[in-house]
């Protein structure tokens, strides 16, 4: 196959850039790890909210709503809200429990002695609620929903609940982007001392090219194209670490859901966040090299 | 054709190379340039080939004046010179063949037509059997001479040529001399700076003496 000149020297860069990459082996290895160990960090935080979010949405599909009606509403009020409630969007199952069945629930948990004790049925009628939508988000809004109902006292339910974990993973995705940002930092800044070190490593050929016509152009490639390879293989290496790490942590995660009675597992990065993984390394090594070229090579006029 | 009007070059600190040097040489022209050491030569070449900017004064060749061409235009310009550096500035950690590819890949020449001209540019110069050679295991001539084809191989009609022979015995000063005007006959235009007056006197060519920064 004939490819363009341009083309050509776009492959040639490249094939300089592994060339280099090899030629010195440990030292890439060990830039390489660094960088990955930088892109693992905010990976590793972004796995663990995703698997949280993906956890809390797993519990809540055995959560359940405890509403509580105000003490004067009758039984047959009661059931008529229940039966209004029942075809409402929002909940999967509804089980009305009456203040009677309430109190001896009570009386079988071993509180029959204080309740004896007790001149009336202090229970008020309840209505226990399965959300069909799972999200902490939802759980939220339907607890605002039905508590807008003017039978309604109290909610004793997983929106609490919902609300912490909610502002946890809020809190989470805010610390993701952080230390993303941090640690992107970082590895530009990684990949931009490589650079240089590389390119004073070959000040005598990057003189003898200009002198003999090399544009900065020419001479920058096969720098950008390192930067990138090692960002991408950076971002290669923090795929393979966050994985060794899922690996290693379902193995707890597995106990601790079986005593839920779960089969929940950590999952790992999906394909697209993969690929986006290793885009954003070989983007960030880019920027990284593009910078240093540019500082270093105004040294050299 | 090659003009220099008043050109002076100062370098900082105030020692001036050359003072307001007039010299016109005519395309297809082999010149040499002599004078002592310091009196200018290599400077004069670095400014014909856009090393370093005159201080005042102005370079034409083919009437363009590349005395003021902005940084970016200077690469693509010496693409048209072959430059030949007394200490050959080569690059010893590539092939002589690789050394010779650079000029092509430089001008985006690539593959099979890039090796055929460079292995046709050794050829030229008698090393067409060391091309995968490392240019540290050449003797002092042979890298001149792979410094030659590395000149030629990008087929410019200007060569500035800095002390060709210097450090080589006569044998090889020689065999330098006659690629060199062999070059020449072919219509390309060359400037020689030496000051090996032997070798001058041996080609009858016509000679520029510098000196104290002024030519006669």
């Amino acid at each position: 196959m004939i490819l363009g000149a341009h083309t050509q020297h776009h492959l040639d860069s490249l094939v300089t850039a592994w060339q280099r990459l090899r030629a010195q082996p440990l030292a890439s290895a060990f830039s390489i790890l660094v960088i990955g160990i930088a892109l693992s960090l905010p990976t590793g935080l972004y796995l663990l909210i995703s698997n949280l979010d993906r956890a809390s949405s797993s519990l809540s599909e055995h959560t359940e709503m405890t509403v509580f009606l105000k003490p004067k509403i009758e039984t047959a009020a009661a059931l008529g809200l229940a039966e209004a409630l029942r075809n409402e969007p929002g909940i999967r199952k509804l089980r009305f429990v009456s203040r009677e069945d309430a109190l001896l629930e009570l009386q079988r948990s071993g509180l029959d002695d204080v309740l004896t004790s007790l001149s009336s049925n202090p229970l008020p009628h309840a209505l226990v609620i399965e959300p069909t939508q799972v999200h902490p988000e939802q759980i939220r809004r339907l607890g605002q929903q039905l508590r807008q109902r003017p039978e309604v006292d109290t909610i004793a339910s997983a929106e609490a609940w919902a609300h912490r974990l909610a502002a946890l993973l809020d809190f989470g995705v805010g610390l993701t982007w952080m230390l993303g940002t941090v640690l992107a930092l970082s590895l530009a800044a990684i990949t931009g001392n490589t650079i240089r070190l590389q390119i004073y490593a070959r000040r005598d050929e990057i003189e003898i090219s200009r002198l003999i016509g090399a544009t900065d152009r020419f001479i920058r490639r096969p720098f950008l194209y390192f930067g990138a390879l090692q960002g991408l293989l950076g971002g290669l290496a923090a795929l393979i670490l966050s994985g060794l790490a899922i690996l290693w942590l379902n193995q707890s995660v597995a106990e601790l859901a079986s005593t839920y009675g779960s089969s929940f597992r950590l999952a790992h990065l999906d394909a697209p966040i993969s690929l986006l993984l290793l885009a954003c390394g070989a983007l960030l090594g880019l920027a990284g090299a593009w910078l240093s070229v540019a500082y270093t090579l105004r040294d050299f006029d | 054709m090659i003009e220099l009007i008043d050109v002076t070059k100062r370098y900082p600190g105030g020692h001036v190379t050359l003072a307001n040097v007039n010299l016109h040489i005519q395309l297809g022209e082999m010149v040499f340039i002599t004078g002592r050491s310091g009196a200018g030569k290599s400077t004069l070449l670095k400014l014909i080939g856009s090393i370093e900017k005159p201080t005042s004064g102005h370079i034409k060749i083919s009437d363009k004046d590349i005395s003021r061409l902005p940084r970016t235009a200077v690469p693509y310009f010496r693409l048209n010179i072959g430059m030949i550096f007394q200490d050959h500035k080569l690059l010893y950690d590539r092939s002589v063949l690789d050394n010779v590819l650079l000029p092509l890949h430089l001008r985006e020449i690539h593959g099979a037509e890039a090796t055929r001209r460079a292995r046709a540019a050794l050829e030229k110069v008698g090393l067409a059997d060391r091309e995968r050679s490392r240019p540290i295991t050449l003797s002092g001539g042979e890298q001149q001479r792979l410094c030659i084809a590395r000149a030629i191989v990008g087929r410019p009609r200007l060569i500035l040529a800095d002390e060709p022979t210097a450090n080589l015995d006569d044998d090889y000063a020689h065999e330098i001399m006659n690629i060199l005007q062999a070059l020449n006959e072919g219509g390309d235009t060359i400037l020689i700076a030496t000051h090996d007056q032997d070798l001058i006197a041996r080609y009858g060519k016509r000679c520029l003496v510098l000196a104290d920064g002024a030519l006669s």
